[in-house]
C-alpha cells in the first residue's frame, strides 16, 4: 500500500545556494538512476554520495548535482531514499522533480515523507508530529521547543500531572469500590488543593501555546499610519540588518514574500511590505479599509503618526480588540533626554516616542516587542506548539474545572470520577497512556490495605 | 446409555449451574457433570451474594433469564444495598445467604429444568478430533458425545490445599481434586498456569462473646436481586435478618500470626500460584501493610439453622494452632472453637486470552470455559461467565450466531472483554472502576438494558418482558408529570429555606428543581400534595428509575456518546488471517500480543495491554482505513 514512491522538494521553496530534492521508496534509485549521469546508482552502497548531472531525455543537461544514498531501511522514511542537492534555482529544481514524475515518482502530499517514517516505525505519533514542527522550524528557538518535545520534555511535563491525578482518582475510586470495608475517606480539601494545582499547571501550558506558536509560526506585524507618516523608513529601519532573510510562509495560496525580522529567535513577520514600499501611493491614502484587512492578519501593530495626529489609531480602535498595538510617535529628532517614561502601557496598547530617522528608541521597541509576545515566559519552560496538544490540554482543562465544581456542590464519588477520568484520558492522549483502570486499580492495591 | 447430547456442562459450581441452566431452557438436550451431586452450587468461600460491582451482575444474570438472582432472594438472611450514600451507579445490593438452602434451592431448580440430566464422575478427559471437541471421557472410562462442552471446573484442576507445612491434593476441603483435563489440553496446545486463593476459618457461633463485637444489621426494606417477585423470607418481614458483626484484629494477633511466618506455604515459596491483591490474607495484609496496627474483621452466619460461622477478613494458611492462638486474641474470640481452619489453595487456569468473546476456546472447537478456570475469583463473576458460555455453547450446538454482551451493555461484557483482551495474572473479581460506562451499568435498569436480548434468546419468559415494558412506561409517564407539574415558589419555599436551599424566585417544574443533588422527588411528594396524588399509581422503584433520569441524564448521555464512538472501533473487523508480522511499524510488544490473541475486532485491539494509540493508527492504515 505505501510501495509508491514520492518526491519533493526537502528544503525551503525560495532561492538559496543549494536546494534538495528527496526520493522515498521502492522506486527511488531506478527513478534516480534515469535521470542521473554518472556512476551507475543501482551498484553504490548506502550512505554514499555521488557527483553527476541531471540530464533530460533529450540529451540537455538539467543541472549538476551530488547525489546521496540511504538503503535498506537506514533512512529518514525508513524506504530506499535518494536525496539530490541540485543548486538553488526553484526553476530548475522543479523540472528535476518533474523528471522524477515522468519516471514514476508521484507527488509527496505534505508531511508523507513524516507520515512514512511514522509508518515504518521510525518515529512514535509524538515524534512525528514534533518532527513535522521541526521541519516547518524556521530558526534557532522553534528548534529547540521542537528538539526538547522530542526528547520528552512535555511527555515528562505531563507524566508528572497525570500521576498525581491517577493518585486522586484512585482514592475516590477507592471509596466507591470498597466503601463496605475499612477505608479512611480522603480529605476533600486537600482534593481541591491538589486540582487547583493541576489546574495551574495545565493552565501555563495551554498558555505557552501563544509563546509556542509565535516561535514557530513568527508573528504577523502591521504596520499603519497615515500617508508620511513615515512607515517605509520605520520598517528599513528595523530591517538594517536583516535584508538577507525572506520567508515564504507556508498555507498562503498567494506568493506573497515577507519580510522578517528576528529578534532573539521569534521571527516578526511584516504583513504587505510590498504596499510600504510603494512609497505613499494612492492605495495606502484609501487609508482605513485598507488599514482595517492589514490589522485583522496581524498579531502586533505598529501605528505610526506624527505630532499628535492620533486620529486613525481612534477610527480603527474596534477592529484592534485583542491586538498588540505600538502607538508610535515618530520624528521625534529632538530626543528628550529624560528616559524614566519611556515606554507607557495602557491596556493592550504601549506608547513610544521613535525616530525611524534617528534610530531614537528603536533598540528599545524591539525588545518591548520581544517582551510584549514572551509574556514572561522563560526559555527553558516546556512550552506547547502543537494544536493537537492545545486541544487536550484544553479538554482536561474543562474536565477539572468540572471537579472543582462537584467538589464545592459535593458531587457524588462516581460523577467526580466521571470528570477525573475525563482528564486523564485527554492527558494521556497526548502521551499515549490510556490504560487508566489499570493505573488506578494498580494505585489502591498498591496503597491501600484493603480486601476482606 | 447415553444420548447425544447438544451441551456438556463439566462442573455443578455457580459458572457450571447456570450454563447448565441456560443450555437446557434454550432447548438444548444438557447434561450436567459432577464429582459429587451433593455439593451442587456450593458456597466454597463466603456465603454471601452480590456487593460493589458485584451485584449488578447478579442482577443482569436475572434479566437475561439467569437463576442466580432467584436463588439469591430465596435464600438470603441479610440484605444490604451498599453504597446508597453515592451516585446511583454505585448503589450494589449484597445479602447474606443461607448456604444450605442456597445449593438446595439451586438443585430444586435445576432438577425442574426441562431437558438436563445430570451424572456423577469426575471427568477425566475430553473427546477432541479434527480440533472440535465432540464429548467427554469419565472417571469410569465412559465417553460421552456432545456438540459442544462447557468446562467449570473452579478450583479442581490439580488443586493443592495447603495449611500451615501440610499439603494435599483436592478442589476444596475435604474433596478430591481433578486430573488429567489440563494435562490434555496443554498437550493440544493450550497455555495452562496457576493461581491461588483462601479462605477463612469456620468458627462455632456458640462460642463466641457478640457483645464485644459491633452489630451490622440489615436494610430496613429488603429489594433483593431478582425482576421477579420471588419469595423470600426476609422481603416479607425485613425484621428476620440476621445480623452480622464486626470486630478488629490487634498488634497482638499480628504477632501471633507472624510466629506463624517461617511455616508458612505463602512466605516459604511452597505457593507459586498468585493470588488475589484485593482479597488478601490477613498473614499478607499484616506483612505488606505492617504499619496498620487493625484490620476489620467480618463475623457473618452461615445460614438460618446452623451455628456455624464465617470470619470474613481472616483467610489465612498459617498453621492451624497459629490461627487458633491468634484469632483467639480478636475480641469476641477468646473462647472460640474451630469447625476447620483456613486455607489455601493452589489451581490450573488458562489465561483467558485464548478465549474468543462467547468464552468458546480460539484452539479446539464447541469447546468453552467459564468461571475460575479463567481466572476469575468470586460466584458472581463465575455465574455471568456460565451463563454467556452456556448461551453460546447451545446456539454453537444450533448453529446459530454467537450471543456477546459490549462494555455499555452490561458489566458481563466489561468482564468477558477485559479477560478475553487484557487476560489476567490474578484472579479477577469485578470493580465498578473496571467499567468506563458506569452510569449506564446501574443495578436499577438491569432489565431494561438485557430483558429484551434474554427474550430474543429464549431464555427470559414472556412475563419479564411484559414488567419491563410496563416499568418504561411508567418511568415516561413518571418523567412527563415532572416536567410539566409546576411548583409555585409559595407552595415549597418555606421547606427549601428550612433546608438550606435556595427559595425560588418564580414558578419552577418539578423536574427543574429536583436536579439540585439535595433535593429528591420523594422529599418534594412529601411536601406537594398534588405530586404525591400524581405519583399514586407508580411504584417506588419506577419513581427512583424516573429520578435517576432526571439527576444523572447528562452524565448517561456522554457516556452514550462515548460508547458511541466506541462502537465504531468494534465494527470495524480485522480479518481472521491477518498478518501483524507484516506490520513493522507497530511495536513489538504488541505484535505478540496481537498474534496470539489475535483480536476481532480493532476496538478488542485497542484494549490489550502493551498496544497503543499509535498502534491502532497504523493498524487502521494498514486495513485500509
Amino acid at each position: 500500500m505505501y510501495q509508491d514512491t514520492i518526491v519533493a522538494l526537502a528544503t525551503a521553496p525560495a532561492a538559496g545556494a543549494i536546494g534538495v530534492i528527496r526520493l522515498s521508496g521502492d522506486q527511488a534509485v531506478p527513478v534516480a538512476n534515469a535521470l542521473f549521469k554518472g556512476k551507475d546508482l543501482s551498484k553504490q552502497a548506502t550512505h554514499t554520495l555521488h557527483f553527476g548531472t541531471i540530464i533530460r531525455p533529450d540529451g540537455e543537461i538539467v543541472d549538476e548535482v551530488v547525489i546521496g544514498l540511504f538503503l535498506g531501511g537506514k533512512s529518514y522514511t525508513g524506504e530506499d531514499t535518494v536525496e539530490i542537492s541540485g543548486h538553488g534555482s526553484l526553476f530548475v529544481l522543479n523540472q528535476i522533480i518533474e523528471l522524477c514524475v515522468a519516471k514514476g515518482a508521484r507527488l509527496a502530499a505534505p508531511g508523507e515523507f513524516t507520515q512514512r517514517a511514522f509508518l515504518n516505525g521510525k518515529l512514535d505519533l509524538a515524534q512525528a508530529e514534533a518532527v513535522a514542527d521541526l521541519i516547518a522550524a524556521e530558526n534557532k528557538a522553534s528548534h529547540q521547543v521542537a528538539l526538547s518535545q522530542m526528547r520528552g520534555g512535555i511527555s515528562t511535563e505531563l507524566q508528572g500531572l497525570r500521576d498525581k491525578l491517577i493518585q486522586f482518582t484512585a482514592l475516590i475510586e477507592l471509596e466507591l469500590d470498597f466503601s463496605d470495608e475499612d477505608v479512611e475517606f480522603a480529605d476533600r480539601t486537600a482534593f481541591k488543593q491538589l486540582i487547583a494545582d493541576i489546574q495551574r499547571h495545565t493552565g501555563q501550558l495551554i498558555n505557552s501555546f501563544a509563546y509556542g506558536n509565535a516561535i514557530k509560526n513568527g508573528v504577523p506585524v502591521a504596520i499603519i499610519g497615515k500617508p508620511n507618516a513615515g512607515k517605509s523608513s520605520l520598517l528599513n529601519a528595523l530591517l538594517k540588518e536583516e535584508r538577507a532573510i525572506v520567508s515564504n510562509i507556508a498555507g498562503t495560496t498567494r506568493d506573497t514574500i515577507e519580510e522578517v525580522m528576528n529578534i532573539e529567535g521569534i521571527p516578526f513577520r511584516f504583513i504587505d511590505t510590498a504596499g510600504l514600499r510603494e512609497t505613499e501611493d494612492v492605495v495606502e491614502a484609501i487609508g482605513v479599509s485598507k488599514a482595517k484587512e492589514k490589522i485583522a492578519q496581524a498579531q502586533v501593530i505598529l501605528h505610526l503618526y506624527e505630532d499628535n495626529d492620533t486620529g486613525l489609531l481612534q477610527e480603527l480602535a474596534d477592529s484592534l480588540k485583542g491586538k498588540i498595538v505600538f502607538s508610535l510617535r515618530n520624528k521625534v529628532d529632538t530626543p528628550i533626554t529624560e528616559e524614566t517614561n519611556a515606554v507607557q502601557e495602557e491596556g493592550n496598547m504601549y506608547l513610544m516616542d521613535i525616530s525611524a530617522k534617528t534610530g531614537y528608541h528603536l533598540e528599545l521597541l524591539k525588545q518591548q516587542l520581544l517582551e510584549s509576545v514572551r509574556g514572561g515566559f522563560a526559555d527553558s519552560a516546556v512550552i506547547i506548539t502543537n494544536t493537537r496538544h492545545k486541544e487536550a490540554l484544553m479538554r482536561a482543562q474543562e474536565a477539572l474545572e468540572s471537579v472543582t465544581h462537584g467538589l464545592e456542590i459535593g458531587l457524588s464519588g462516581d460523577l467526580l470520577a466521571f470528570h477525573l477520568k475525563d482528564a486523564l484520558l485527554h492527558l494521556g492522549s497526548i502521551t499515549g497512556k490510556i490504560d487508566i483502570d489499570r493505573d488506578i486499580l494498580g494505585t489502591i492495591f498498591g496503597k491501600f490495605c484493603i480486601g476482606k | 446409555m447415553f444420548p447425544e447430547y447438544d451441551v456438556i456442562v463439566v462442573g455443578a459450581g455457580h459458572a457450571g449451574c447456570e450454563a447448565a441452566a441456560a443450555a437446557a431452557n434454550m432447548g438444548s438436550k444438557t447434561l450436567l457433570v459432577t464429582m459429587n451431586m451433593q455439593t451442587i452450587a456450593q458456597m466454597s468461600c463466603n456465603p454471601a451474594m452480590g456487593g460493589i460491582g458485584k451485584g449488578q451482575i447478579v442482577r443482569e444474570i436475572d434479566a437475561l433469564g439467569g437463576y442466580s438472582g432467584i436463588v439469591s432472594d430465596k435464600s438470603m438472611i441479610q440484605f444490604r444495598m451498599l453504597n446508597k450514600s453515592k451516585g446511583p451507579a454505585m448503589w450494589s445490593p449484597r445479602c447474606q445467604s443461607d448456604r444450605h438452602v442456597f445449593a438446595a434451592t439451586w438443585r430444586e431448580m435445576l432438577e425442574q429444568t426441562p431437558n438436563l440430566d445430570f451424572w456423577q464422575d469426575m471427568v477425566k478427559g475430553l473427546i477432541v478430533s479434527r480440533g472440535t471437541v465432540q464429548g467427554i471421557v469419565t472417571g469410569m472410562g465412559q465417553e460421552i458425545r456432545g456438540k459442544a462442552v462447557v468446562l467449570t471446573n473452579g478450583t479442581f484442576l490439580n488443586g493443592i490445599i495447603h495449611v500451615g507445612e501440610k499439603q494435599f491434593g483436592g478442589g476444596r476441603m475435604g474433596e478430591g481434586g481433578a486430573t488429567g483435563i489440563t494435562e490434555q489440553l496443554v498437550g493440544l496446545g493450550f497455555e495452562a498456569s496457576r493461581l491461588k486463593t483462601g479462605t477463612p476459618p469456620r468458627i462455632d457461633g456458640r462460642s463466641l462473646d457478640y457483645s464485644k463485637m459491633m452489630v451490622q444489621e440489615g436494610d430496613e426494606e429488603v429489594v433483593g436481586f431478582s425482576y421477579k417477585n420471588v419469595e423470600s423470607i426476609i422481603k416479607a418481614d425485613p425484621s428476620k435478618q440476621r445480623n452480622c458483626w464486626i470486630t478488629y484484629t490487634s498488634q497482638e494477633v499480628h504477632d501471633i500470626l507472624k510466629t506463624g511466618f517461617d511455616k508458612s506455604p505463602m512466605f516459604q515459596g511452597r505457593i507459586q500460584g498468585t493470588g488475589p491483591r484485593y482479597c488478601p490474607s490477613i498473614e499478607d495484609k499484616i506483612n505488606r501493610f505492617a504499619d496498620k496496627d487493625s484490620h476489620q474483621l467480618f463475623v457473618e452466619p452461615e445460614g438460618w439453622n446452623t451455628v456455624e460461622i464465617y470470619v470474613n477478613g481472616f483467610s489465612t494458611s498459617l498453621p492451624e494452632e497459629v490461627q487458633y492462638n491468634a484469632i483467639t486474641k480478636v475480641p469476641g474470640f477468646e473462647n472460640c472453637k474451630f469447625f476447620r481452619p483456613g486455607y489455601a489453595i493452589e489451581y490450573d487456569y488458562f489465561p483467558p486470552t485464548q478465549l474468543k468473546f462467547t468464552l468458546e476456546t480460539k484452539l479446539v472447537r464447541n469447546l468453552f470455559f467459564a468461571g475460575q478456570i479463567n481466572g476469575t475469583t468470586g460466584y458472581e463473576e463465575a455465574a455471568c461467565q456460565g451463563l454467556i458460555a452456556g448461551i453460546n455453547a447451545s446456539r454453537n450446538a444450533h448453529e446459530l450466531e454467537p450471543f456477546s454482551l459490549q462494555r455499555n451493555e452490561a458489566y458481563i461484557g466489561v468482564l468477558i472483554d477485559d479477560l478475553i483482551n487484557k487476560g489476567t495474572d490474578e484472579p479477577y473479581r469485578m470493580f465498578t472502576s473496571r467499567a468506563e460506562f458506569r452510569t449506564l451499568l446501574r443495578q436499577d435498569n438491569a432489565d431494561v438494558r438485557l430483558t429484551q436480548k434474554g427474550f430474543d434468546l429464549g431464555l427470559a419468559k414472556q412475563d419479564r418482558l411484559d414488567a419491563v415494558n410496563v416499568k418504561n412506561d411508567h418511568v415516561a409517564q413518571i418523567r412527563q408529570i415532572l416536567a410539566e407539574m409546576p411548583i409555585e415558589p409559595s407552595e415549597i419555599n418555606t421547606f427549601l429555606e428550612e433546608n438550606g436551599q435556595t427559595a425560588l424566585k418564580e414558578r419552577q417544574k418539578v423536574a427543574k428543581l429536583a436536579l439540585r443533588p439535595d433535593i429528591s422527588i420523594e422529599l418534594l411528594a412529601a411536601h406537594l400534595p398534588q405530586l404525591q396524588e400524581n405519583l399514586k399509581p407508580f411504584t417506588k422503584q419506577e419513581i427512583e428509575q424516573a429520578e435517576i433520569l432526571l439527576k444523572y441524564g447528562i452524565y448517561m448521555e456522554k457516556e452514550k456518546e462515548m460508547a458511541e464512538k466506541m462502537r465504531y472501533m468494534e465494527e470495524l473487523i480485522i480479518p481472521d488471517q491477518f498478518n501483524y508480522e507484516k506490520v513493522q511499524a507497530i511495536s513489538t510488544e504488541a505484535r505478540q500480543k496481537l498474534t496470539r490473541i489475535r483480536p476481532h475486532t480493532l476496538g478488542q485491539a485497542s484494549r490489550i495491554s502493551g498496544v497503543n494509540p499509535s498502534d491502532i493508527q497504523i493498524l487502521m492504515v494498514h486495513m485500509g482505513r
